[in-house]
């Protein structure tokens, strides 16, 4: 596999990368900060060094304008990339999009906006040359209005169901589409929050994901204990939705 | 004399509040320790413990940006494997960062071993990434849940230390951010001083962010394994002495209940890596992870049922001497077999006491302790032995020359008289305990053991003149502004 990920130096992007590298897939790496990509770029290299280098290029999901770049400095570095992973997002509480409606603005253009536009431009590329595998963080957060995630949790509503959609519209092409639920996972995303009883760690959801991509799923839960809670979640009636604060 | 450990004495302890019943013995703090603890229960604060689960109110930030989140952090801690409270914060604000996701490899040079990492890598990622490649660890712990920011702070010691010292004599350099939020390298010939006060240092100094040190070959992945059983504490310093020059990795398991002429009987390992033609050809398959289903109610473990598992231990090794291939996961780490042992010791949480005793108090030395153990009732199915060579640079790293005794210990009403007793002995020979155990040493006693303690305040004091960094244990032991 010859692999792109956007987000790929933190979280759960960095332990997927680690996995993709160890086993020998070949990895680009697409990030904010230069020196963060170089560090991790390092990483894969001696994790596999039998394999070409790993390289990187500055992509910015607030700069939807950098998107084909990068995608080519990808291209042209992997010679043709068949496997597209998105887990870069932002975050933030909602009682701080609440208060900061320019940060609201900013989290749903990044989540939903921005994600789709790089998503077109690699599903593009990837049906160009026959298919190849899309992979996109989502999140339990959308399945479901919730008080706790209202902002956060639409924007990820919206990008579940597109890539619902494109899932349906171009499997036949060629195109596996997997939308990845995490659940509650350690990382520095979730660094202020207090962890609920399974929270997930990087690694862990890392397993789930290439076992997911290998096996052909067009949607996972990760951990695999969340696609429990939420089949309960989008159960429930709406009058308790209303008066409980999950 | 009565063994303290008794059912009935545990139950009537777990029927109290178990963070109450956890920091009572601990005759070294005036109780905010547990008003901190029950408090912590009652709010659901966030609590953070150390292996042996004693709890104190406080939380982590674990990120992967875990060099820019240290600035302003008091402390810093990795795998949370120290027993007592080396990990802890001393007040429940105190901003604690945790290293465990700043996990990557950021050099590493074939033809010379050198690693440069972040000190949130754990040792059991660099076995499985180089143990297959031909490269170990020059040092390692008991157990691989560990990060090499922690290998660093501890100065960690395994089988081979009286060959190869402890793991900061092959650790060439370190970036730390010191107590002013800058960032600084250190090794051996740039800042010797702050760097051999970081090896062993607890994380006192500095947060220290990545770590270039130097692996080992191996010719194989396989250990070439040699058991005995031996009959008393005499026989058994004897053949560690004996089996020192032979052979490069040397530890032994005690029966701690043995008593009379079978006091200090148990069973000495020695080993070194198998030569490629003597090793099959395929690598030794990793044990499947077991996990402690559940945590076990206080009175599970007890002197009873520890004595039989000491005698079924005992004497299930069959033969006098037998010779074994075996992996580095049942040699290296026996107990990393089953994830979160520690539950065994139920909610009341244990501790383990760990000092060395110089090879001046000779073997009488060594069975005197273990009588007083004994006699103290320090009952436990966990008792190790090892002969420690010389001590190293680490300003206060644990070993010295001589023998090293570790033993666990549930948390009982008594287990404060018992660490008091030891560590009275202890410093009678001119011995120490090992900070990464200890929860129970009072603060008197350390500095009796530690003649060393005034020139690491010095170079202290020199890198950090507001003593921003601390610990639970800086403040119990060093008298940190609490």
């Amino acid at each position: 596999m010859k692999a792109v990920i956007l987000g790929g130096t933190s979280g759960m992007g960095r332990a997927i990368a680690q996995q993709l590298a160890e086993r020998g897939d070949a990895v680009f790496l697409l990030g904010l900060d230069e020196a963060d990509l170089a560090a991790s770029a390092g990483d894969l290299q001696a994790r596999h060094p039998s394999h070409a280098p790993a390289s990187y290029a500055l992509c910015n999901l607030e700069k939807p304008e950098g998107f084909e770049a990068a995608l080519d400095a990808a291209d042209a570095a992997l010679g043709g990339f068949d496997a597209v992973i998105v887990t870069a997002a932002m975050f933030a509480t909602q009682e701080a999009l609440e208060r900061d409606v320019e940060l609201t603005r900013r989290l749903v253009t990044v989540n939903y906006a921005n994600t789709v536009v790089f998503c077109e431009h690699a599903r593009k590329r990837l049906l160009a040359r026959g298919g190849g595998k899309l992979v996109v963080f989502s999140s339990v957060a959308g399945d479901r209005g919730r008080k706790p995630v209202a902002i956060y949790g639409s924007s990820k509503a919206g990008l579940s169901v597109y890539l619902e959609a494109l899932d349906h519209k171009f499997h036949e092409a060629g195109l596996h589409v997997l939308c990845v639920k995490p659940g509650f996972v350690k990382t520095a995303m979730t660094a202020g929050l207090k962890p609920p009883p399974f929270a997930g760690t990087p690694e862990g959801v890392a397993k789930s994901v290439l076992g997911a991509m290998d096996s052909g799923k067009p949607m996972i839960y990760a951990p695999s204990m969340w696609a429990l809670v939420m089949l309960v979640i989008r159960k429930l009636p709406r009058a308790i939705m209303r008066k409980i604060g999950f | 004399m009565s063994l303290h450990a008794s059912p009935g004495r545990v139950r009537r302890d777990a029927s109290a509040s178990p963070a109450l019943a956890a920091s009572a013995p601990s005759g070294t703090s005036d109780g905010s320790d547990a008003a901190a603890q029950s408090r912590a229960k009652r709010t659901a604060m966030p609590t953070l413990a150390g292996w042996g689960r004693l709890a104190v109110a406080g939380r982590e930030t674990t990120t992967e940006s875990f060099s820019a989140d240290t600035r302003g952090a008091v402390l810093s801690r990795g795998l949370g494997r120290s027993y007592g409270d080396s990990s802890l914060p001393a007040a429940p604000d105190d901003k604690v960062v945790c290293s465990r996701l700043a996990n990557r490899i950021l050099a590493f040079d074939p033809e010379t071993g050198a690693i440069h990492a972040e000190a949130g890598l754990s040792l059991a990622e660099l076995n499985r990434i180089f143990i297959p490649r031909g490269f170990f660890s020059p040092v390692t712990p008991g157990t691989k849940f560990v990060t090499v920011g922690g290998m660093v702070a501890s100065d960690v010691h395994g089988k081979n230390h009286h060959v190869a010292g402890c793991f900061g004599a092959h650790v060439t350099q370190l970036r730390l951010r010191l107590a002013d939020d800058a960032l600084i390298t250190c090794s051996p010939t740039e800042h010797a001083d702050l760097f051999y006060a970081t090896i062993g240092g607890m994380g006192l100094t500095g947060h220290i962010l990545d770590v270039q040190f130097k692996l080992t070959t191996i010719a194989s992945p396989w250990v070439h394994m040699e058991s005995q059983r031996v009959a008393n504490i005499d026989e058994f310093l004897a053949a560690l002495s004996e089996a020192a020059p032979r052979w490069p990795m040397t530890m032994g398991w005690i029966d701690c209940l043995s008593q009379g002429s079978a006091l200090g009987r148990g069973i000495l390992m020695a080993g070194r890596w198998a030569e490629a033609d003597q090793a099959p050809r395929n690598p030794p398959s990793m044990p499947l992870e077991k996990r402690m289903p559940i945590e076990l109610p206080n009175w599970a473990l007890n002197t009873a049922t520890a004595s039989a598992f000491n005698s079924a231990y005992y004497w299930s090794h069959f033969a006098h001497k037998k010779t074994t291939l075996v992996g580095p996961e049942p040699f290296f780490y026996p107990l990393d077999a089953v994830t979160e042992w520690n539950k065994a010791y139920g909610p009341r949480g244990f501790t383990q006491y760990q000092c060395v005793i110089p090879r001046a108090a000779g073997a009488r030395g060594v069975r005197d302790f273990m009588v007083l153990l004994t006699k103290l009732g320090g009952a436990s199915p966990l008792c190790v032995i090892k002969d420690c060579g010389p001590q190293g640079l680490g300003m206060l790293s644990f070993p010295l020359e001589g023998t090293s005794i570790a033993v666990d210990m549930a948390i009982s009403a008594d287990l404060q008289r018992i660490i008091d007793h030891l560590n009275a002995f202890v410093i009678e020979t001119g011995g120490r305990i090992y900070l990464t155990k200890d929860r129970f040493t009072r603060p008197d006693h350390f500095r009796a053991m530690e003649p060393r303690l005034d020139s690491f305040f010095h170079v202290r004091k020199r890198w950090d003149p507001h003593g921003r960094l601390r610990s639970a244990q800086s403040v119990r032991l060093f008298g940190d502004r609490p």
